[in-house]
């Protein structure tokens, strides 16, 4: 697993930023990986019902905020200035938890992550915890590294248990079984459930009845929970948990030990920043004005709630991040899960085809970053560069922007880049422009006649080279048969 | 190198280009001073298929079909009054199997923003700690008029960050099959909102 550029010494001299590793690389390039799922037509009916639904709801619920540009102008600047001060907030974090009780610890990447929160585990004479649902502790394959030492880690969110217990990996950020209809999950539960009732229906409600059931005992008796944190408040040291269904709360509350994995850039300067993205996550997220349940706590509160309180600031390649400026504002994301709703390439493509914890348009920015390009060179190119994505981002990350940057880094293929650098030449000229767009119209006019008369599509499946490297994995939608300018021209 | 020193060096070389300040803009709305807050507070709250009632006066009633009823230490009495069922008080602190098998909690709260449909506790008055409103059921939450809001950055200005706070949105639910809400996983599966203070309470304060 050793890859140049990441430092696993764990005694490194070297302070230059580095990249990590974990379940962030990607192990097939996206095309190849894509392709089953393309070809599922389960699957595209699922994705395309789930991102649909979930963009309706989101479109719904933000267009009756009024000052909804205000809050994202004040959100992205805020993460901005966190960027910008990220050392001193940190610092400030650390001072202001350990005030208030929490013991602060730092892991370069994911292996000295996971090293911390076995030995806590051990320490605190435990051999199983409870889990709030965290894309940081999948990013550190924490679940695999407890296993290894003998720790049974229970997912407590639902969708993770399905996906715990169908030994699966999840394909969306926010709705992480998104890829299973009720059948599959009663057939689930039905084989890996012990205590799930003989004659458990396959529905919704029932469903999670029995995961209720399965889980409260092991909630009301977990000594150890591991979480995540959405949000970490330097000013305070408090961190802030956003959930729906209440299992956050019982791992968040009833044990004696908590231990929070928390990537260095979800830091906020102030309480008082909440108010902004306390507005823009649940909105952007799932559609509704607010989740159910937000838990908030800041070191130990004697009388209430664990009494040893861990917090475990994670680098993992997000220092690589920050030295990139223009790929900087990645560390704004707030894991709405926004992004992948609005994405045809997600859609069409599912989580899965990502191989990493961060899937959809994000994940196409973040995962090649925090690896280093070279290691995930094919996922800038998953992505149309429709901008949809940035459109929709809460925070508004110019997610085609570093996309198009990312791709100048990738090693691509000859016959790509010779492509691509014709189309910028002819792109930066309108003349060039016109004239290949007329030149391709008169090319394409018979083909595309014939396609779109047999399939009522207006693109092209395969262009000879060198171009076919381009459409090996995509259809290339025909030009129009006039251009704006020319139907203007003879109105 | 400490791994600490070494993550804060790392980051500290990485902002070698010395990025500009940042000026923050809060256009952003800081108050709704609509006269209709409690009525907006009232449609979210149902909207999330929590259960409001109007008046202390509906509590009585509410309270007759449970058995066995959780309170935090400093309860106002007179959110008891003509309650006959098992009052559990949570002094010495009940564990959480004893909470398992209590019907209801009965609580105040800190803030309830009405844009949001939030009800936040904080671990203040009447409230008691976190554990209390998450292991039963039922959740039966008194909220007065006057803790009732606008807008989230109204809300933040009246808490302490450093209190362990829950914010309470609806019950406990979930979409993750097949995007269906379903109620009540693991938190209570039922809210029932009480709102005093209302002008149309004679009992409220
Ligand atoms: S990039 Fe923006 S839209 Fe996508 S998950 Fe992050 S915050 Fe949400």
């Amino acid at each position: 697993m050793n890859r140049p550029g990441v430092d696993r010494s764990g005694t490194g001299a070297s302070a230059a930023p580095a990249t990590g590793g974990g379940r962030i690389r990607t192990p097939l390039p996206f095309p190849t990986a894509a392709a089953p799922a393309v070809a599922d037509t389960q699957l595209r009916a699922n994705l395309h019902r789930a991102t649909r639904t979930i963009r309706g709801k989101r479109a719904r619920v933000v267009d009756e905020v009024p000052d909804w540009e205000a809050l994202r102008d004040a959100g992205a600047a805020i993460k901005a200035d966190v960027q910008r001060r990220l050392p001193e907030l940190l610092e400030q974090f650390e001072a202001s938890a350990t005030a208030a009780g929490a013991t602060v610890h730092w892991a370069r990447d994911a292996a000295e992550a996971c090293r911390i929160v076995v030995e806590l585990t051990r320490a605190a004479g435990a051999d199983e915890v409870v889990k709030v649902k965290s894309m940081a502790t999948q990013e550190i394959e924490l679940n695999e590294a407890l296993e290894a030492a003998g720790i049974a880690a229970y997912e407590t969110d639902l969708a993770e248990l399905i996906v715990q217990l169908g030994d699966d990996t999840p394909s969306h950020i926010l709705v992480p079984a998104i890829h299973y209809n009720r059948a599959q999950i009663r057939e689930i539960f039905h084989r890996r459930m012990p205590d799930a009732p003989a004659d458990l229906s396959d529905e919704p409600s029932a469903l999670a009845e029995a995961a209720r059931a399965h889980l409260r005992r092991r909630f009301l008796s977990a000594r150890v929970a591991v979480s995540g944190a959405n949000f970490a408040i330097a000013d305070t040291g408090t961190l802030v948990v956003v959930e729906s269904e209440g299992n956050g709360r019982m791992c968040l509350t009833l044990p004696e030990t908590l231990i929070s994995v928390v990537g260095v850039e979800k830091l906020l300067p102030t309480f008082t920043d909440l108010e902004v993205f306390l507005q823009l996550l649940p909105r952007s997220s799932t559609g509704e004005r607010m989740n159910p349940y937000t838990s908030m706590w800041t070191g130990v509160t004697p009388g209430d709630g664990p009494q040893s309180v861990h917090v475990v600031l994670v680098d993992n390649g997000r220092s690589a991040v920050l030295a990139d400026p223009v790929g900087r504002p990645t560390l704004s994301c707030i894991r709405c899960s926004a992004c992948l709703n609005v994405c045809p390439v997600y859609e069409r493509a599912g989580g899965h085809a990502y191989g990493s914890v961060y899937p959809g348009p994000i994940g196409a920015i973040l995962s090649p970053q925090l690896t280093g390009v070279a290691d995930n060179a094919s996922l800038p190119y998953a992505s149309t560069l429709c901008g949809a994505c940035y459109d929709v981002c809460p925070v508004k990350i110019n997610i085609p922007e570093i996309l198009v940057h990312l791709r100048q880094q990738a090693p691509h293929p000859l016959a790509e880049r010779a492509t691509m650098r014709v189309l910028s030449w002819v792109m930066r000229s309108p003349r060039r422009w016109a004239a290949a767009l007329r030149l391709a119209r008169a090319g394409a006019g018979p083909l595309g006649a014939y396609r779109e008369r047999r399939t009522g599509a207006r693109t092209l499946r395969r262009l000879p080279w060198p171009a076919s490297a381009w459409t090996r994995s995509r259809d290339l939608p025909l030009p129009a048969p006039q251009t704006f300018r020319e139907w203007w021209d003879q109105q | 190198m400490t791994a600490r020193d070494e993550i804060l060096a790392r980051l500290r070389t990485a902002l070698a280009d010395n990025p500009p300040p940042v000026e923050v803009p809060r256009q952003y709305r800081q108050v709704d001073d609509r006269p209709d807050l409690v009525e907006i507070l009232i449609d979210r709250l149902e909207d999330y298929r929590a259960v409001v009632h109007r008046g202390l006066g509906a509590l009585p009633a509410l309270l007759a079909k449970v058995g066995r009823l959780a309170v935090p230490t400093d309860i106002p009495a007179e959110w008891l009054a003509g309650y006959t069922g098992q009052v559990h008080r949570d002094a010495p602190p009940l564990s959480s199997a004893d909470l398992d098998g209590l019907d209801a909690v009965l609580t105040g709260c800190a803030v309830a923003v009405a844009d949001t449909g939030t009800i936040i506790l904080d671990a203040g008055p009447a409230q008691g700690r976190r554990a209390l409103t998450l292991v039963p059921d039922r959740h039966i939450c008194v909220v007065r008029s006057d803790q009732v809001v606008g807008l989230l950055p109204e809300a933040l200005t009246r808490l302490d960050p450093r209190t362990p706070q829950t914010w309470i949105s609806g019950p406990s639910a979930t979409s993750d099959i097949e995007l269906n809400r379903v109620e009540g996983v693991h938190g209570p599966r039922r809210l029932e909102v009480v709102l005093v203070g209302l002008d149309d309470d004679p009992r409220g304060r």
